[in-house]
């Protein structure tokens, strides 16, 4: 039993200073704290003793641990005691102590100190020469020191936890100390300490009893579940999240494995097996989506890494594939498929249309991305060919479920020509608008008969002298502003 | 800054203090205790050294500590005997030591702690440098980071306190207050003389809409694009027009920067027209000198002029870039959307823009972030759900499922019941998304989630001026400036009126829509009242929000230093919550 706290000890304290001896000296213990008191103590040293010293002495002067250094403890401790403290402490909405926590009064009753005011008991403990936690360890036998680690009160193993000290966790044993440990450290909202207890706990308890317990203590669940996600323990956090009947989060989870598994049709077979899980919401239908994607793409991309290695089908030839289409979002596979594939029937996997249904995106979605996929191939005439549409006298009529201002930025960017552009941008409705369009793309013919149609003649007059000299757009400018029969506005 | 700056503000202290402190600590770790000559940055993949003396300087990261170990272990098979030594900064976890003892290689590896908590980035602001702390603490709920934080501030009180008020709001602000005032009674305490009298605590999830917005003042907008990190950017070619990128420091050192760093993007170009005239007639005056005065001349002037000129150009060329950048992504339209959204008007445009946005699958996390921030203004996505969340899966990928399920569990991205309105298939969806799974969600983390009050919150604290009025950016009349005219930043808002109202008293409607934790607590130790205040947020802040202070702190005469866990902005923002980390 000694021992084996002896050993404890030894794992919360790696040694600080001397570094690479590897030896287990006493006096590790304290090295840790003195590098913080170092730190502490900067304050008043650079009061004392100006900025220049300050240096020297905290880090590479005196060496730590020397006389002069316990004095100014023991001074500081003494004056700690009857000082009041500066500033009041607010409450922070920790569950009490007694509340969440059914065998601590039993306990507490056996060891007779008040719960609660915590820091008071610390500060009792502190006004007492013989625990003080500071430099008197480094002289003290070592026999009588083992004796003084044992000693430590679950108030005092979490506020040494807080301050990153050595602890041993093994004497708390029975249940209610385990959970007395686990509820100080929540109450001290240190995620550190929280976690060391937590792990401890996992150690030392069976899974049953440490999520029934976890149930009830929202705070010390959450940094569990995020300790289990950083250690990976993938398989234990799955048992917890379903014992706490949070199907949904397991269920995502275990989805998001997906992501370790490289090769598609592994990684499709598992989607697969994905699909009987029990998501919250939409999320099913999306993980569905997920997989029939996936499995689609892996036809498509079977049959046409063939189709590119024969050399069969022109496209493939003028517009190499930069990549595969495996694993990509729906809407570059859609893309994809408007782009090497527009006119198949609808019967096939790679159709437009059929993934169009398969997937049930919307009108404007689809229009959006078929428009960008041919106009990168340049296929004005099936660019075309989208806008048409004939009313029930048979007359043809150009129209977009998006704003021809939003088709105009589409084709541009696709580097349409003029002669291609014009035709949308007067189709514009708003005048103001089609105007900027026009000048921005150099469409004279709709600029010019835009302001005829204003009547605005000094705008055309001032267009004139952007327009190219002795250009047809001049001409048909000089022709408009003589004609007689317009009625200007100005 | 046009306007005139108040004259009793008072002096900053000097926080290069802090710089010196952790610096010598960490040389006398490394020299005097290790004798360390080279430094590698922690990778996964074996180490080619002679050395066999091996120190590790790394975050306390469970990840980070895993790879160690799988050095330590491959050299053990290898027969290799080395000695390992790990320095965590600021601290270790007892998590990662259990790591190395699981591992089976504690004992052969020692560990150390370098207790390195500030960098100081500039005169008025320090940062934590961690960025996990956002992640850790609002999604995970893992409180790893509050004594971390206590600590820090316990460092600053140490070296420029007693502070004598403390005000904060957010259940994390109360938990690092907490663990400060321990930490201080825990610690000796001299009278000194104070430099920091006030101190603000503010969580980052009290006010997610401001980070959520595209900021329009210098720096901000540098950070957006070019993206700083630890107080310093990287210019690529297309603004240095070589084919060299360079580094630059941005601070106050700069003098150029300094002058334009708080200001609105559209008077930028103006300043920096007329610093180069000013240099110009600077370089101009030695003509007709004769030899002693171009003696001085050259001594002592010239010198500053080119360091100005060269910084100058740099800025231009920046500039020149940023304002390429901006108008390829159609930034007027995108902010025009925002400004609607804060507004609250016309959603219905701003929801089909947004959709035509996700459509066209243009930048994923601004389409997140136009989604997130119609969320948090609107406090639910009833109209465009079906629609754009499910449209944003099909255009970025499947695996935003899981981003979905973070940014839901933040209340970053909160679904509500249907209204009337909807069609039939939208509330169908709609009530698929309202099951138990949201609720249980909600319930879960509670004190996460939340909802967002951002209309009632902005209408209280009259967060977006009036807009029939015209807003001069030149002559900023408010914080709104920082955002063009057109929204009051919420978490700056707060700082202005708790500080003039000296607590939260009025303030109750307000911290009862941001879902309370505010608090207004005095030191014992009576202090002056000093006008230099600390301003901590917890889990990041912008540029943008110190533009805003510091723009504040000259209306008033105070001065703020900002301390952050890290720097952030809406990339950031989003970027962490995206799954492809853990």
């Amino acid at each position: 039993m000694m021992k084996s706290k002896a050993d404890e000890e030894d794992y919360w304290n790696s040694s600080k200073y001397n570094a690479f001896t590897f030896d287990d000296a006493d006096d590790e213990l304290s090295a840790l704290k003195e590098t913080k008191k170092a730190v502490n103590s900067i304050g008043p040293l650079l009061a004392e003793d100006g900025e220049e010293d300050w240096e020297r002495v905290s880090w590479s002067g005196e060496p730590v641990g020397s006389i002069s250094w316990s004095v100014k403890e023991m001074a500081a401790s003494n004056q700690r005691a009857d000082r009041e403290p500066a500033f009041p402490k607010i409450s922070t909405e920790t569950p009490s102590l007694g509340k969440s926590q059914s065998g601590i009064s039993l306990s507490s009753l056996f060891k007779g100190k008040p719960k609660g005011g915590n820091l008071q008991t610390f500060n009792d403990v502190l006004g007492d020469p013989s625990l003080r936690l500071y430099t008197p360890e480094l002289r003290k036998p070592k026999s009588e020191y083992k004796d003084l680690v044992s000693d430590w009160s679950a108030e005092e193993t979490v506020q040494r936890l807080q301050q990153g000290k050595g602890v041993t966790l093994e004497k708390f044993r029975s249940l209610q100390d385990k959970l007395l440990l686990l509820d100080l450290a929540v109450a001290a909202h240190d995620g550190n300490a929280i976690t060391a207890v937590l792990i401890y706990l996992k150690r030392t308890l069976c899974k049953e009893v440490l999520f029934r317990e976890l149930e009830s203590r929202q705070t010390a669940l959450r940094h569990f579940i995020h300790y289990l996600t950083e250690n990976r323990e993938q398989r234990l956090l799955l048992e917890l999240l379903r014992a706490l009947g949070r199907t949904e989060e397991a269920a995502l989870l275990q989805y998001k494995d997906y992501k370790n598994i490289a090769d598609e049709n592994k990684r499709r077979d598992f989607l697969k097996s994905c699909l009987s899980l029990q998501f919250g919401g939409e999320d099913g239908n999306h993980v569905q989506d997920h997989y029939t994607l996936l499995e689609r793409q892996i036809i498509i991309e079977a049959a046409d890494r063939k189709a590119e290695r024969e050399g069969k089908l022109e496209v493939f030839q003028k517009f190499p594939r930069k990549a595969s289409i495996l694993n990509m979002p729906l809407i570059t596979t859609l893309y994809y498929c408007c782009f090497y594939h527009y006119n198949e029937p609808e019967g096939t996997f790679s159709s437009p249309l059929n993934v169009r249904q398969t997937f049930k995106i919307s009108e404007k979605q689809y229009f959006t991305t078929a428009l960008a996929a041919r106009a990168k191939l340049k296929n004005w005439t099936d660019v075309d060919a989208m806008f048409n549409s004939r009313n029930w006298l048979g007359f043809s009529k150009k129209k977009s479920p998006l704003s021809f201002q939003r088709v105009v930025d589409i084709l541009q960017k696709n580097s349409a020509p003029t002669r291609v552009l014009q035709e949308y941008v007067g189709l514009v409705s708003d005048a103001e608008l089609r105007i900027g369009l026009a000048q921005k793309h150099k469409c004279h013919d709709i600029v010019i008969n835009t302001y005829r149609d204003m009547k605005d003649r000094q705008q055309l007059a001032e267009y004139r002298k952007k327009v190219e000299r002795g250009s047809a757009e001049e001409r048909k400018i000089d022709e408009l502003l003589s004609n007689q029969q317009i009625r200007w506005k100005n | 800054m046009a306007h005139s700056a108040r004259r009793d503000s008072p002096e900053l202290p000097d926080l290069s203090l802090l710089k010196r402190l952790v610096r010598d600590q960490l040389i006398y770790l490394l020299e005097q205790q290790h004798e360390v000559d080279k430094l590698y940055k922690v990778e996964h993949k074996p180490i080619v050294s002679i050395s066999d003396q091996i120190c590790f300087l790394i975050r306390p990261r469970m990840q980070t500590v895993k790879w160690i170990c799988d050095v330590v272990n491959a050299d053990k098979a290898a027969g290799k005997f080395r000695r390992y030594k790990i320095i965590f900064t600021p601290q270790k976890f007892y998590a990662c030591e259990a790591v190395l003892e699981e591992q089976g290689v504690f004992g052969d590896v020692t560990t150390d702690e370098w207790a390195f908590y500030l960098l100081p980035l500039d005169e008025d602001i320090i940062s934590l440098e961690l960025p996990e702390f956002f992640r850790d603490n609002f999604l995970a709920g893992d409180q790893r980071w509050v004594r971390t934080a206590g600590s820090a501030l316990h460092l600053l009180h140490s070296l420029f306190g007693p502070f004598s008020k403390v005000y904060g709001i957010g259940r994390c602000s109360k938990m690092t207050y907490e663990s400060w005032r321990e930490q201080v009674e825990q610690g000796e305490q001299k009278a000194r003389h104070a430099e920091i009298g006030n101190v603000f605590l503010i969580d980052r999830d009290v006010d997610f809409v401001t980070p959520l917005c595209s900021q329009v003042v210098y720096e901000g907008l540098v950070d957006d694009i070019f993206r700083i990190k630890c107080g310093c950017v990287e210019f690529g070619p297309e603004v240095t027009s070589s084919d060299k990128s360079i580094k630059v420091m941005l601070n106050s050192q700069d003098k150029v920067f300094n002058e334009i760093r708080n200001e609105h993007f559209s008077n930028v170009f103006g300043f920096l027209s007329q610093k180069a005239r000013n240099l110009q007639t600077a370089y101009d005056k030695r003509r007709g000198m004769d030899i002693q005065q171009m003696k001085t001349f050259v001594s002592e002037e010239l010198k500053g002029l080119k360091q100005e000129h060269r910084l100058l150009s740099l800025h231009i060329s920046a500039s020149e870039s940023i304002m390429k950048k901006k108008t390829k992504q159609d930034f007027q339209e995108l902010l025009k959307t925002e400004h609607c959204l804060l507004e609250g008007f016309e959603i219905r445009e701003c929801i089909s823009f947004i959709e035509e946005h996700i459509n066209r699958q243009v930048s994923m996390i601004e389409s997140l972030r136009l989604l997130c921030l119609l969320s948090v203004t609107e406090n639910a996505l009833c109209v465009i759900r079906s629609v754009s969340c499910a449209g944003f899966r099909q255009s970025y990928g499947a695996d935003h499922l899981l981003t979905f399920s973070n940014l839901r569990q933040l209340g970053l991205l909160v679904e509500q019941q249907p209204g009337e309105t909807l069609t039939v298939m939208e509330s169908k969806v709609g009530k698929l998304v309202n099951d138990r799974t949201a609720v249980k969600l909600t319930d879960a983390f509670s004190s996460l989630a939340k909802k967002s009050h951002f209309r009632a919150l902005s209408k209280k604290l009259n967060l977006v001026p009036k807009s029939d009025e015209e807003y001069d950016l030149r002559v900023p009349r408010d914080m709104a400036y920082i955002f063009s005219g057109a929204y009051i930043p919420l978490s700056c808002k707060i700082i202005e009126q708790v500080l003039e109202r000296d607590g939260w008293t009025g303030l109750e409607e307000v911290t009862r829509l941001i879902n309370g934790h505010e608090f207004a607590v005095t030191g014992k130790i009576p202090g002056k009242f000093l006008r230099i205040i600390l301003v901590m947020f917890l889990g990041g802040c912008t540029f943008s929000e110190i533009s805003a202070l510091r723009f504040l702190g000259k209306e008033r005469g105070y001065k703020f230093i900002v301390v952050t866990t890290a720097i952030t902005n809406s990339s950031r923002l989003l970027e962490a919550l995206l799954d492809n980390n853990v």
